[in-house]
């Protein structure tokens, strides 16, 4: 049973991607889609790219890291320099946005990830804050006030293929031996060690991987909304991050991708009620913890096998419940 | 010169705040082995609580006596409600609960008294002691948080040290499981622990109010934070670490403020816990342990 | 020819030595078993042996190159690869990704024609599995190949951890009580499945076994160790007989030792 890449359902997958990119450029163009559903419809692309990166360190590699939102923002400002001060095109800004991101993840992951557990959680989220400070402290790009009058060059196109792009970046590289030595550290350090994993190299590629892509988001987050100030991508917007992994299953894309979705929607919903809006949002990720710790999908992924397992299961075809590589 | 002993002075005070904080960090560590992300924004509701006796028109005393037992009886709830049953849980689950819970705090704080600052009330009209000719001020306020925070300090000691329940927190610390054999009941050490913890965190916060005057919900993330890097700092589990810790922090944010910029203040303090982290991860008192294989 | 030198390895952990001033020697293809009391040290030889620990004082050589101070998975490379006492499966992988794993150290691809699905990923990917089955299929667990290694009763997970440290393709095989917890007659089947590795993949064994039966029922030398030092070294049969082992293990009868 050979997998190739040009199987029927992937195709079959393909082909419902592109239309559903068809379909909302004309929404888009023909002004079905106002700018208020736009912009959720961006911020869901974003946050999927934000959650998915996280989840390679956190969800894949098991390594607590909680900085996230600083190399969002070394993306995010990185690539507004080249574009406003620079005046290079979008395309090159945001490959220094991510690539500028991914070596802070490089130089950030080297030390810390020596260290276990919680102590690597607060060693990362005292990294991602001594970027936001080192970013405050430049008056180059704005010191506090930030960087105002980004070109909106973030459009459908962009924001559409490079989500894509990186969801599938990092299932192809997730369902890879490298990917299977990044979750062999999850499953089990010593034993991954011992049976000729270096879990250090692992570790600095995951966490980069990361970083990279969160990078890309920061980029495409900068060239959306005008405007980036250092407060933007402090601890909050870390938070903000890890609950989409944590409430979708760490190490489970598919969960990241839903709860993304499901979260932004939400959060748009309760847009009128911020301080509430945070109170939901902290309940939910207690009560998830209390009650179904290893979040919505646990490591579980969609696939298509579950899903015609699911299918047998609810027509009643099926021999009782499957134990679940599947959709749940 | 006089720049270094005037920002000693400083230091020494804000020093305080952390110390405090830090304790029930590091007592709460030492014996269950998480870090309570929601600590800060205990010391925050401990704010709150001082603002509101206050500005009834209660004194600095009661005010705080108040705050600190109120806050004792939330750091209890805190505990039984999300903490407990996640006691044999991954690491990490705890640890997420713990920031949902401050998140939680914090944005009920926002929707109960609103994001605004508030003004402390003026409970100690501000007298200031001139030394060395003028060259280096110490206020009364500083000298409060200073002696308030010292006493703690005694209290706790003797607590730890000399009570009945000290006892069985060093002993839960020590060897959980032991400790339940030989007839301690754990779970009531444990919400002692947070009780006192969070009773300090509240003093802190009093004391905050006092000395800076203005309190807001958020109040409690970065000094919980850095009172986190001052408990690593010193040793995470070991009480005269955590004070030790905090006054270091302190001292040195005073300085870096002093000779450098203020700007710079909060980045100082990470990467003084990044450089602990990798340099001596058990910290300046604390012993190291390793995995069991 | 000699495989293992082992010279005057000590591990102390603060003041208390751990193991102290052990020598052994394993040639190719011997089966070897590494006996004592329940402290006495076994597992720590093993840590020493495999890099997860770093020896206090002495000297490991694998093939006459000292193998002190590289890391595990450097050692797993060199040729020696381990089972765990408390077995130490990849849960949520399934039984073919656990032994998958090993191989990855040889992988044919890189991450980016893993990224970009070149040819070489699938060719790589193939190669892999079909090594995993085969392996699978000498352990009886090819049946079992997709399911999660978290899934499997014990006895089946004990297996999945030898096939695993097999995938490493490892000159030298170390076990850490294989049969623990397994009942006579699947201890009496993983009897058997040892001796046709050996026989079968030319490889050296060493392991710890509380269970008598095994231990004198298929090793060719025994090493014996209590409080951190080999107290004795021989044939079963002389192992049996010799009077400090069996003062270390308190008069008992040394072949009702510990299971049946």
């Amino acid at each position: 049973m050979k997998k190739m890449f040009f199987s029927l359902p992937n195709l079959l997958m393909a082909l419902l991607l592109l239309a559903f990119y068809g379909l909302t450029y004309a929404g888009l163009e023909q002004g079905w889609i106002d700018d208020y559903y736009k912009l959720n419809l961006f911020l869901i692309c974003i946050n999927i790219i934000l959650a998915v990166s996280l989840n390679v360190i956190n969800g894949m590699t098991g390594q607590f890291s909680i900085g996230h939102a600083g190399f969002m923002a070394i993306g995010a400002y990185g690539s507004a320099v080249m574009t406003m001060k620079l005046g290079f095109p979008f395309g090159a800004a945001l490959i220094v946005g991510a690539v500028g991101a991914a070596l802070a993840g490089l130089i950030v992951g080297i030390p810390t990830l020596r260290l276990k557990g919680d102590y690597l959680a607060i060693a990362t989220l005292g990294f991602g804050e001594i970027i936001r400070v080192i970013i405050l402290n430049i008056e180059y790009v704005g010191g506090a006030a930030g960087l105002n009058g980004i070109a909106q060059y973030t459009n459908w196109h962009w924001i559409f293929f490079l989500t894509v792009a990186t969801v599938l970046v990092i299932k192809n590289f997730m369902t890879s031996t490298h990917g299977r030595a990044c979750i062999a550290i999850r499953e089990n350090e010593i034993a991954a060690e011992t049976m000729g994993v270096d879990i250090t190299r692992y570790k600095v590629i995951a966490f980069t991987i990361g970083a990279f892509f969160a990078g890309l988001a920061g980029a495409l987050h900068a060239h959306y909304f005008y405007t980036i100030q250092p407060t933007t991508f402090g601890f909050m917007k870390s938070f903000d991050i890890l609950v989409f992994v944590v409430l979708g299953g760490l190490g489970s894309l598919t969960g990241s991708i839903l709860s993304a979705i499901g979260l932004t929607v939400l959060s748009a919903f309760l847009q009128d009620y911020a301080e509430l809006r945070m109170v939901i949002y902290s309940l939910l990720l207690i009560i998830v913890m209390l009650v179904r710790p290893q979040g919505l999908m646990g490591t579980a992924e969609f696939s298509y096998r579950g899903v015609a397992k699911l299918y047998d299961r609810l027509s009643g075809k099926g021999r009782g419940p499957g134990n679940d590589t599947a959709v749940g | 010169m006089e720049v270094f002993f005037q920002q000693l002075i400083n230091g020494l005070s804000l020093g305080s705040i952390y110390a405090l904080i830090a304790l029930g960090y590091t007592m709460v560590y030492g014996i269950i082995r998480l870090i309570n992300f929601a600590h800060g924004d205990v010391y925050m509701v401990g704010a709150y609580v001082g603002f509101w006796a206050t500005t009834q028109g209660w004194g600095f005393l009661p005010a705080l006596l108040l705050s600190m037992v109120v806050c004792a009886v939330l750091g209890m709830v805190i505990e039984r409600l999300a903490y407990k049953r996640l006691r044999e849980a991954p690491r990490i689950a705890v640890l997420i609960t713990a920031i949902g819970v401050s998140f939680f705090l914090e944005s009920t704080g926002v929707l109960a008294v609103g994001a605004k600052v508030r003004t402390f009330p003026n409970v100690f009209p501000e007298v200031k002691f001139q030394l060395f000719n003028g060259a280096i001020v110490v206020t009364n306020r500083q000298l409060v948080i200073m002696v308030v925070t010292v006493l703690l300090m005694l209290l706790l000691q003797y607590i730890v040290h000399r009570t009945k329940i000290g006892k069985a927190m060093r002993a839960v610390s020590h060897d959980a499981q032991a400790a339940m054999l030989m007839g301690i009941n754990v779970n009531n050490t444990v919400s002692a622990t947070f009780a006192i913890g969070s009773a300090l965190a509240a003093a802190a916060g009093v004391l905050v109010g006092v000395y800076y005057n203005a309190i807001n919900p958020y109040m409690g993330i970065m000094p919980g934070l850095k009172a986190f890097v001052a408990a690593v700092v010193g040793g995470i589990g070991v009480i005269p670490g955590a004070f030790v810790g905090g006054l270091s922090l302190g001292v040195i944010e005073a300085l870096v403020s002093g000779y450098g910029s203020s700007l710079w203040r909060d980045a100082v303090a990470f990467a003084l816990l990044i450089i602990i982290l990798i340099v001596k991860p058990s910290g300046l008192f604390g012993s190291n342990a390793r995995e069991k294989v | 020819m000699i495989l293992l030198s082992v010279n005057h390895l000590s591990k102390s952990f603060g003041g208390l030595k751990a193991v102290s001033a052990v020598n052994m020697e394993l040639r190719m293809g011997e089966l070897v078993g590494l006996i004592g009391p329940n402290g006495a040290g076994k597992t720590t030889v093993f840590n020493l042996l495999t890099g997860v620990y770093q020896p206090t004082e002495g000297d490991i050589a694998l093939r006459r190159q000292s193998i002190v101070g590289l890391k595990p998975w450097q050692i797993n490379q060199r040729g020696i690869a381990r089972t765990f006492q408390n077995i130490r499966l990849f849960n949520n992988l399934t039984v073919l990704e656990n032994v998958k794993i090993a191989y990855h150290q040889h992988a044919s691809y890189g991450i980016a024609s893993a990224i970009l699905r070149l040819p070489g990923f699938y060719k790589g990917e193939d190669d892999m599995s079909q090594k995993g089955i085969e392996l699978l299929k000498i352990f009886k667990l090819e049946h079992k190949k997709d399911e999660l290694a978290k899934n499997l009763p014990y006895g089946e997970q004990r297996r999945l951890e030898i096939a695993r440290a097999m995938a490493a393709q490892p000159q030298l095989l170390l076990l850490d009580e294989p049969a623990a917890g397994m009942n006579p007659q699947e201890t009496a089947e993983l009897m058997d499945m040892i001796r046709w590795v050996r026989q079968n993949f030319d490889m050296t064994i060493l392991l710890i076994e509380h269970d008598m039966a095994l231990v004198m029922g298929i090793c060719e030398r025994i090493y014996v160790l209590d409080y951190g030092q080999i107290i004795a070294e021989g044939t079963p049969a002389e192992i049996k007989s010799n009077r400090k082992v069996i003062e270390a293990y308190l008069g008992e009868d040394i072949s009702h030792a510990h299971g049946s």
